[in-house]
């Protein structure tokens, strides 16, 4: 038992740093710091940039692009994209959808969707959640018909409403869960198809969330005319990509590193910002009771994110054990902006979306890092509830860990 | 970086674990708590001679098996389990620590003594007055002559009844509470003007409090440096944190478990009370308090050799996700237990007795704390004047 780097492991580490900082845009750093929203072109730019290095999916089998990295290595990799602020990679393409074709597709499949997901060409949007489907995931009713077209070949007709469907406003293609036997046991009648969004019928509407951003939307599905050719796996087994896709989704969602990253981030503005006291905020013994109270958590999960990945690497894949880390991990991602929104104090206040705050640096309207307290607070709210909630997740660990 | 085993270690625990499960169930525990010794001599002998696991932390070249800290993580993970009374804290963590770090002249044979079964040690370090801060000492030791001369009284010295010997600290110097000046002593418990009152702890343990009034003592019974032993002291309390917190992992997981069985049998509402998903959730958010107890367990101990800021944190910061854990889910074991939970006859309460003395031992939560934020945080320096 040790936490030692093997001399490999070390080396690994100075690859990726100096790696990062060369080819890590200073731009995108620096509105990664500011906790500023990222536009499409953000994401990409540094997705297109790892792509090119072969870096952008960890976890992928070398046969279809992954690095090889072992789960020490892909360890190492969080830690340092996370220190350095990198733009997080989108996990649609590359943690869901992609391991689902390389687990379930045909070769032709891998073939054609594969390269474009690594490549970034792709911008893959999630279509689970249902306005009635949220965390009772089976009960979807997206419908999708069979039939012949006028070219003799094999459709679906998809017919229904995905919801809370994240930055598909970018979206080329979309995944959905849809259900091909409605007479079927509800789990039994579901179908993995992938959908080109530029298909007629389908429309993107925008939700727009509590701090003010334009992340999620609703995806409309009238009359969308799929080939059979874009089902992954067989038809009415499309549930058993679902739950595989959701395991996958909860790996790594323990978000250690950028936590790490978080807590520095408070002890630099608690040390700016002053107490009630007139000393900084971070001497006031309430808040810092809060901030150690955090990095103890934070320790707990990274120890415990560390045993489970030795776990991994013995052998085991990522298993309901997940679960914790998802509860844990969301947790204290929103412990840290209620603590970023504390340490604002008035200046939670002021709201700049469409109402630029800039062209006045003689007359500044608080500092920098409260203009996104509030909006990222109220953004953050999702983690616990998205990717299964932490109710639901709970309700994993009762049945798959404590077999009750 | 590792979290396996070697096979030496997990011969280790599976020869512990054996042993008491075979001799250590909890009739048999309960027949040594009301025994008029509160112990097992013989057992402690078996452990010694049978198993062999007196020596297992120690070096070769002390006369041990050449394991370290993770032998008795694992060693007291058992003990917890089966809520074992012997002294093995005392005697091997805490005494061997000292013999392990000070330099002692005489080590190799205390070790010896100890790894034989021979020797058995307490430490009196608790005073009336001093709660967690372990340098506020009233005692001393007053040099005379070749040696020196002990007063004082020590505080509810665990295992004490049970103890050949005393590992004691008392100033040689400076004020009561005074960085500077701490010295510690290993003490033959026999010596003329030790007196002891002995009495039983809540968890079915033993204690004393021990009154020393003008104990001669050699020059050779001082451990390390005269009135530099704080930092030893430091050092041999945060491995016996990291034990401690690998004795709570045992018990922890025992509450886990018997509640989940309880619970599972229990029928309310023409049904098991585990189909309830309130209680399902409570059974979840114990077991997540039972993972991190174990993840902090191994934290706290792999560091036990890094320096001494990093070491202290560490052991802070486990101890009080050990101390928060062992309230939650100590108190909702007894509570899932309902009314059974309340009797001295079934096994979870007296789990939940144990976990609630570790709680406090060697540190509340709120002490660690705060030792955790002046390590952490130190002097909170801004742009404010």
């Amino acid at each position: 038992m040790n936490l030692d780097f093997s001399p490999e492991d070390v080396a690994f580490r100075d690859e990726v740093r100096a790696f990062i900082a060369e080819n890590y845009p200073a731009g995108l750093r620096e509105k990664q710091e500011e906790g500023e929203e990222m536009a499409k072109e953000d994401f990409l730019s540094w997705h297109r940039i790892l792509a090119k290095k072969g870096w952008v999916a960890p976890a992928w089998p070398e046969k279809y692009g992954g690095p090889g990295w072992t789960s020490v290595q892909r360890y190492i990799w969080s830690e340092e994209t996370a220190r350095a602020d990198c733009v997080p990679i989108l996990p649609f393409g590359i943690n869901m959808v992609g391991p689902v074709i390389y687990t379930f597709a045909t070769p032709e499949q891998k073939e054609r969707f594969l390269p474009p997901t690594l490549s970034g060409d792709i911008w893959w949007a999630q279509g689970y959640s249902e306005p009635g489907a949220g965390s009772d995931l089976a009960s979807l009713k997206t419908k999708a018909e069979r039939f012949t077209g006028d070219d003799g070949k094999e459709y679906y007709l998809v017919n229904g409403q995905k919801t809370w469907t994240t930055l598909a406003q970018h979206g080329d293609w979309i995944f959905c869960l849809v259900r091909t036997d409605p007479t079927a046991k509800i789990q039994e009648g579901i179908s993995f198809l992938l959908i080109d969004m530029k298909s007629p019928g389908v429309t993107v509407r925008p939700i727009i969330t509590l701090g003010g951003e334009h992340e999620v939307n609703e995806v409309w599905l009238e009359n969308v005319k799929v080939p059979v050719e874009n089902r992954i796996y067989e038809e009415n087994k499309g549930w058993t990509c679902a739950k595989f896709l959701l395991a996958h989704e909860r790996s790594g969602i323990a978000g250690v590193a950028r936590s790490k990253r978080g807590i520095e981030r408070i002890r630099q503005i608690a040390s700016a910002e002053l107490g009630d006291d007139g000393q900084p905020l971070l001497a006031d013994p309430a808040f810092k009771r809060k901030v150690a109270d955090l990095e103890i958590d934070l320790t707990a999960l990274e120890y415990t994110e560390l045993r489970t990945l030795a776990g991994e690497a013995a052998g085991k894949g990522p298993g309901p054990e997940s679960s914790l880390l998802k509860i844990k991990g969301t947790e204290i991602q929103q412990r840290i902006t209620e603590l970023v929104l504390e340490a604002a104090g008035h200046y939670g206040a002021p709201y700049f979306r469409g109402f630029p705050n800039d062209g006045d640096n003689a007359h500044p309207i608080g500092p920098d890092f409260a203009h996104r307290a509030a909006p990222t607070y109220f953004n953050v709210r999702k983690t616990s509830i998205y990717g299964g909630s932490n109710e639901i997740q709970r309700n994993i660990i009762a049945k798959m860990v404590l077999g009750l | 970086m590792d979290f396996n085993f070697t096979e030496e270690q997990s011969m280790v625990r599976d020869t512990v674990a054996s042993f008491l499960q075979d001799k250590y169930d909890f009739e048999t525990r309960r027949k040594i708590v009301a025994s008029e010794s509160g112990w097992r001599a013989d057992y402690w002998k078996a452990f010694a001679e049978e198993l062999g696991i007196l020596g297992a932390s120690f070096s070769e070249d002390l006369g041990g098996l050449g394991g370290g800290a993770i032998d008795n993580m694992i060693i007291m993970e058992e003990f917890g389990k089966a809520l074992v009374i012997e002294p093995y804290l005392g005697t091997v963590v805490i005494g061997g620590g000292f013999m392990k770090h000070s330099g002692y002249a005489g080590a190799a044979s205390v070790i010896e003594g100890i790894v034989a079964g021979a020797t058995t040690i307490a430490f009196a370090y608790a005073e009336p007055q001093a709660r967690y801060t372990w340098r506020d000492l009233k005692t001393t030791a007053k040099k005379e002559g070749s040696g020196y001369v002990l007063n004082g009284h020590k505080a509810v010295v665990v295992g004490a009844p049970f103890a050949s010997h005393l590992v004691v600290t008392a100033r040689t110097g400076g004020a009561q509470r005074d960085t500077g000046g701490v010295s510690v002593f290993l003490v033959d418990k026999s010596l003329k003007g030790i007196v002891t009152r002995d009495y039983p702890t809540v968890d079915g343990g033993r204690a004393s409090e021990v009154y020393f009034e003008n104990v001669s003592i050699p020059a050779d019974a001082l451990i390390g440096e005269e009135g530099g032993g704080l930092p030893l002291v430091d050092k041999v309390i945060d491995e016996a944190t990291a034990a401690v917190g690998a004795e709570a992992v045992g018990v922890l997981r025992k509450l886990h478990e018997g509640t989940l069985d309880y619970a599972r049998q229990r029928k309310q509402f023409g049904t098991a009370i585990s189909n309830f998903q309130v209680l399902q959730h409570r059974m979840v958010d114990m077991f997540i308090e039972v993972e991190q107890a174990v993840s902090m367990t191994y934290m706290a101990t792999i560091k036990l050799d890094e320096g001494d800021d990093e070491r202290a944190k560490a052991v802070s910061a486990a101890k009080v996700r050990i101390g928060r854990a062992c309230k939650f889910v100590g108190q909702n074991a007894i509570q899932i237990h309902g009314g059974m939970g309340m009797t001295d006859e079934l096994a979870i309460g007296h789990y939940f007795k144990r976990a609630s003395l570790i709680e406090g031992l060697f540190g509340s939560v709120d002490h660690h704390l705060k030792r955790y934020e002046s390590l952490s945080f130190g002097p909170v320096s801004g742009k404010a004047a």
